[in-house]
Formats: C-alpha cells, sequence, structure tokens
C-alpha cells in the first residue's frame, strides 16, 4: 500500500522535475517574478510619497505682488510661488488639461480687504479627480490655513486679547499603530502571493493526474495495473503537494530577500518576517495545500483535455483570493468565524504575524482543522471520482 | 486462461457489447477479429478491469473482473489502444515504473527490465527519453511495460497498429513466443490476414456480438468459404442481418 503510492510520489516528482518548461513557470515564475515585481512597484509609490511630503513645491500664483508676505509664509512652508498664467480663466484651463496641478489666485484687493478686516477670497484652483494633484492642493491649502491662523493671532493680540481664546479645544492625536502594525496593510498582499504562487506550482500535477493521463493515453495501461485507484491518487495528490509546498516555500524565501530592498525603514514600517516567521508560515500554510491540491486535482477530473483543465484551473486561481480581498476591502479584523474559512484564516493569522502581534491559539486550530478537513474531505472526493468509468474520457 | 460469459455494456444509449461470449485458453492465441466499432476494445477494456460490464461476468484465472479486479488484474498484462508513455522518462524508467507497481521486489526489477528490454530489442532507445519516439518505439515500450512483470494473461488491443512490416514480424514473432511459453494470448485486429497467420482461435464480433467463435478451420468450414477474407465478411453479414 504505502510502497504503491511512494512509487507514485517518486515517479509523479521526476517526471515533473524533468519537464523544464513547466518547472520554469510554477517555480519561477509564480514564485521569484511576483514578489521582485510587488518590490518594484511598492518602491516607486513610497518613492513617490516620500518625495510629496519633503520635495519643494512650485506653485504658481497670479498676482504674486498683491501678497507678498503670504508668499514668504508659503515659502518657509517648503512651496515656492512661480509666474503663473494669466488671468482665472487661463489658470482653470491649464488645470483641466494638466499643464498645471495647482494654481493659487490672489485678487489685486487682497490688501485693503486684510486692512478693513474683510474676509480676503484668494482661489485655488485644481482638479480634485486627480489624486496626485488633490495631495499638492491638500498641502497649499493647509499652508493657507496656517497663514490665516498666523494672521487671526496678530489681530486678536492688537485687541489685546489673549490668542489662546480662539482654542478652546487643542487635538493631540495619538497613533498607537506600531510600525510593524503599518506594514500589515502593505505586506497584507504577501498571502495573496503565497496562495497564488503554491497553487501555481502544483497545477500541472493536478492536470495531469486526470485530463493529463488521459491526453496522453497512459491512464489506462496504469489502471491496469494491479494497484487501487486510492493508491494512485493519493501518490498524485502527495506530489502535488510536494510541488505546491516548494513553490510556497521559494515565494517565501523571495519575499525574505526583496524585503530587504524595499525603503519601509523610510515609511517606519517594521514587517517581522524573518526566518522563524517564514517557517511558521510555511506551516500555517501547509493545510491549505492540501485544500488547493486535492481543489485543482477535483476541477481537472471533470475536464476533457488538458487545455480545457487549464481554463478551469485559472478561475480556481482567483477563487481562494476572493475572501481576502474583501475583507481586506472591508478592512475587517480577525474574528472567530473567519478561521473556519480556508485561504482567508491564513491570510488574517500572517497578518498578525508580520505585525507581530499575539496569535490567537485557538483561532490557529480552528484553522488548521477546518482547512485540513475541507482538504481531506475534498480527496476523498477525488478518489470517489478517479473510481468512475467516466474517467476515461 | 480468461472466460467471458455473456456481457454487455451500453454507454448512454449506444448498445457496444450485447452478450459477447468466448474463451481463452492458455497455450493458444486468441484473436478478437471485427470490423472498427464491432465492440472489440469494450470486451478488452471490461476484461483489463478499467469498465464494468453491465450483464454477465468475465474472470481472468478464475478471478472475476469485477467482484475480484485487483487479482485479475494481477494475472494481465494489458496493451489498451492507443498506449501512451511518460515522455519526460526514459523507456527504461517507464517500464520499471510499471515494474515497481506491479510489485515487483526491489532487487529483481533491474534484472527483470534488462531481461524485458533484450526480449524486446529495444536496448538501442531504452535510455533514451521516450519524447519523440515512433510510434513502433512507442508499441514497443509499452509493450515491454505490459510484459515486465511476466503476466499469465496477455491483452493486446490491436497492437499492430501503425507498426511497419519489422516491426509487425517481430511483434509477431513474440505474440508466438508467448503462446509457447504456455500463456494465454488475447489479442484484437481489424486485419484479417494477422489474425489467419498466428491465431489458434478467432471470435469474430460485429455489432457487439460474436458471429463466429471458431478455429481457423472451423470458421472455413462453417462459412462454407476457403478464403477467410470471405468467411469474415460472410459472419459479419450474418449477424448484421438479424
Amino acid at each position: 500500500m504505502m510502497r504503491t503510492i511512494f512509487t507514485v510520489f517518486i515517479k509523479e516528482i521526476l517526471d515533473n522535475f524533468r519537464d523544464k518548461r513547466t518547472l520554469g513557470s510554477a517555480l519561477i515564475m509564480g514564485p521569484i517574478f511576483g514578489p521582485i515585481m510587488f518590490a518594484f512597484v511598492i518602491n516607486i509609490s513610497i518613492e513617490r510619497s516620500l518625495e510629496s511630503a519633503e520635495s519643494t513645491l512650485e506653485l504658481p500664483v497670479i498676482g504674486q505682488e498683491y501678497a507678498p508676505n503670504m508668499l514668504t509664509y508659503l515659502k518657509s512652508r517648503n512651496i515656492d510661488a512661480v509666474e503663473g498664467p494669466e488671468d482665472l480663466e487661463a489658470a482653470m484651463e491649464a488645470v483641466k488639461v494638466g499643464e498645471h496641478d495647482v494654481v493659487l489666485v490672489i485678487p489685486p484687493t487682497i490688501g485693503e480687504e486684510l486692512a478693513d478686516m474683510i474676509p480676503a477670497t484668494v482661489q485655488l484652483v485644481s482638479d480634485q479627480a486627480n489624486t496626485d494633484a488633490d495631495r499638492d492642493a491638500r498641502r497649499v491649502r493647509g499652508a493657507l490655513y496656517g497663514w490665516s491662523q498666523d494672521i487671526s493671532a496678530v489681530r486678536i493680540v492688537g485687541l489685546g486679547i489673549n490668542p489662546m481664546t480662539l482654542r478652546p479645544l487643542n487635538i493631540d492625536e495619538i497613533d498607537v499603530s506600531t510600525p510593524s502594525g503599518r506594514s500589515a496593510i502593505l505586506l497584507g498582499m504577501m498571502s495573496y502571493f503565497f496562495v497564488f504562487a503554491a497553487l501555481m506550482g502544483g497545477m500541472y500535477l493536478a492536470i495531469d493526474t486526470t485530463a493529463g493521463e488521459r491526453e496522453r493515453g497512459s491512464l489506462e495501461p496504469l489502471l491496469s495495473l494491479p494497484v487501487t485507484r486510492d493508491q494512485l491518487i493519493v501518490g498524485k495528490i502527495a506530489a502535488t503537494c510536494l510541488f505546491m509546498s516548494l513553490s510556497l516555500l521559494l515565494s517565501q524565501a523571495s519575499f525574505y530577500f526583496v524585503l530587504d530592498f524595499m525603503p519601509l525603514e523610510k515609511l517606519g514600517l517594521t514587517p517581522n518576517f524573518g526566518i522563524d516567521v517564514v517557517f511558521k508560515a510555511l506551516l500555517l500554510f501547509l493545510p491549505f495545500i492540501l485544500l488547493g491540491a486535492a481543489l485543482m486535482t477535483l476541477v481537472a477530473s471533470f475536464t476533457k483535455s488538458y487545455r480545457e483543465a487549464q481554463t478551469w484551473l485559472s478561475v480556481v486561481l482567483i477563487a481562494p483570493t476572493l475572501p481576502i480581498l474583501i475583507v481586506s476591502i472591508l478592512t475587517l479584523r480577525p474574528r472567530t468565524e473567519f478561521m473556519f474559512v480556508p485561504s482567508l484564516s491564513q491570510h488574517l493569522l500572517l497578518v498578525d504575524m508580520v505585525k507581530n502581534e499575539p496569535i490567537n491559539g485557538l483561532h490557529v486550530a480552528i484553522s488548521v482543522v477546518s482547512t485540513l478537513a475541507i482538504g481531506g474531505i475534498l480527496t476523498w472526493v477525488c478518489a470517489r471520482l478517479y473510481r468512475r468509468e467516466g474517467l476515461l474520457g | 486462461m480468461i472466460k467471458v460469459e455473456g456481457i454487455h455494456k451500453s454507454f448512454g444509449k449506444v448498445h457496444a457489447v450485447r452478450g459477447v461470449s468466448f474463451d481463452a485458453p492458455d497455450g493458444k492465441i486468441t484473436g478478437l477479429l471485427g470490423p472498427n466499432g464491432a465492440g472489440k476494445s469494450t470486451t478488452l477494456r471490461v476484461l483489463y478491469t478499467v469498465l464494468k460490464p453491465d450483464q454477465g461476468s468475465a474472470s481472468i484465472d478464475g478471478a472475476d473482473v469485477v467482484t475480484d479486479a485487483l487479482e485479475a488484474r494481477k494475472r494481465i498484462g494489458a496493451l489498451p489502444h492507443g498506449a501512451g508513455l511518460y515522455p519526460h522518462l526514459t523507456a527504461r524508467e517507464n517500464i520499471a515504473y510499471f515494474a515497481r507497481l506491479c510489485g515487483l521486489a526491489k532487487a529483481e526489477i533491474d534484472d527483470r527490465v534488462d531481461e524485458i528490454i533484450r526480449l524486446l530489442e529495444i536496448g538501442d532507445f531504452a535510455d533514451r527519453r521516450t519524447k519523440g519516439f515512433s510510434q513502433g518505439q512507442r508499441t514497443k515500450v509499452s509493450l515491454a511495460r505490459a510484459l515486465v512483470h511476466d503476466p499469465q494473461n496477455i491483452l493486446l488491443d490491436e497492437p499492430s497498429n501503425g507498426l511497419d512490416v519489422m516491426a509487425t514480424r517481430s511483434l509477431r514473432e513474440l505474440i508466438l513466443k508467448l503462446k509457447d511459453d504456455g500463456r494465454c494470448v488475447l489479442f484484437s485486429s481489424h486485419v484479417m490476414q494477422e489474425v489467419a497467420a498466428l491465431c489458434d482461435d478467432i471470435c469474430i464480433i460485429a455489432n457487439g456480438q460474436v458471429a463466429i467463435d471458431d478455429s481457423v478451420a472451423g470458421i472455413r468450414e462453417r462459412t462454407g468459404c476457403e478464403d477467410l477474407e470471405e468467411a469474415f465478411v460472410r459472419a459479419i453479414l450474418m449477424v448484421e442481418a438479424e
């Protein structure tokens, strides 16, 4: 019994290792290029966000001569006034076509209005649908409020009143998120890559178990041997699991190295993804690997050809990532009932690990047991289906 | 020794096999002869236990193919129609894989694989990966794979399909050798001459039924045709007329 399963297992591994092309896509494309691409994109977005906070913003201003004090203040906030368009209309047009992101219009009357203590109006032209421009606009707006407050403080003092009377409330924000915690949002993406890499790693073998063997004409000779079909399918699913684990491990390893090349410390992020976490995450995902292998084998067993199986399995690749996506969008906190959902439970627990938060033992237990149970049931269903005559096509 | 008793098999509305019975004794070559779609492959598939008969029964050396399928499979070596190999494994590895699955002891596998490679004269390409093998090479390796565990009963589904003259000839010699060793050889074909040249008994199947089951001489006598091809055609027409 065990010898047969082992024979099938070894043969599938040898066979798969020799198939350079599928091996390439399973073990190189998914696990290695995925994280590298991810790091690349994240790096760009980090650089951009850091850039906008530190760099000098060049702000086209119309009517610079009317409020030199204001411009001096803006300069102290790292906003430099530059020559703007002719008038408001030209400014609106320039923003609309994207020539400028933000334009400030200062009316000639501003000096008189300020002197007369009439609320003076300046115009800030921006396209709020453009996120990049909106960030600049917010920066300018913040600076203008600051200037406005400075002026009011000066006026109040002039009236002999303590300017603090205008500040009944002081809001002190205390951010309790730890640097690791902040990285979790970013690095929660990791579980998506892990799930994807694991499934990719086993896809070829899962298809080969039924559709592949059939298409090649090796299924009937195999089934006419004095072994049970249960032994064959268990050996094949075991080999599928091995390749999925390999692919997952590679994906984790490449994340481990890629994180070094991401300027996360600039954002105050310190993801907790050392060797120990890599190892724990691997253990955490192992039950999911059995489930994934059985699920892919099951789906592939219904298909008529290798090609058809590939089409259907690309749908299966997406399915486990859906719960992760939904929870990420709704920013739901881990709850006990989520732990019954495979892929979601692994994702949430991984996020906790990366955040360096204490792991709830009950959650781990539920995740492992429920995922293994579903994986076991799917394996059993696969074995049942492997006994059908329809298998021969 | 293979016994087939009144088996029926339908696929949906197609009644592919309608009560086929015959015996294939040890030390003889039995041919299943019939036109395409007559039910030859389905009958053989029931015998190597990948299909279950709807009715009737069949046994290999007394082991029932449905109730004792594992035991029945131990006693057969099967070459299914269009049998394929694992392209990334060498011919030798393909054969050894099946030897291991058949439960051969570790110590004897290498010797046995060498022996079968010699017997089938495939030494020249035994250590090449089977990807890109010719039809003849593939058939020989499939055959070696089916015979590696030294089965008493050998089932061959259209083994000469796609083989050239030389390959067909060596296949014929192999089948005769198996017969001389006292094996039970059952093979299907739609080529009259091939069956006539090899078989002791011929079971002509048409339309899922046995038209005639007799020795070559017996068939000549019963159809009244000296020419076997003529006899074949007449037997088939007899069934189709019913």
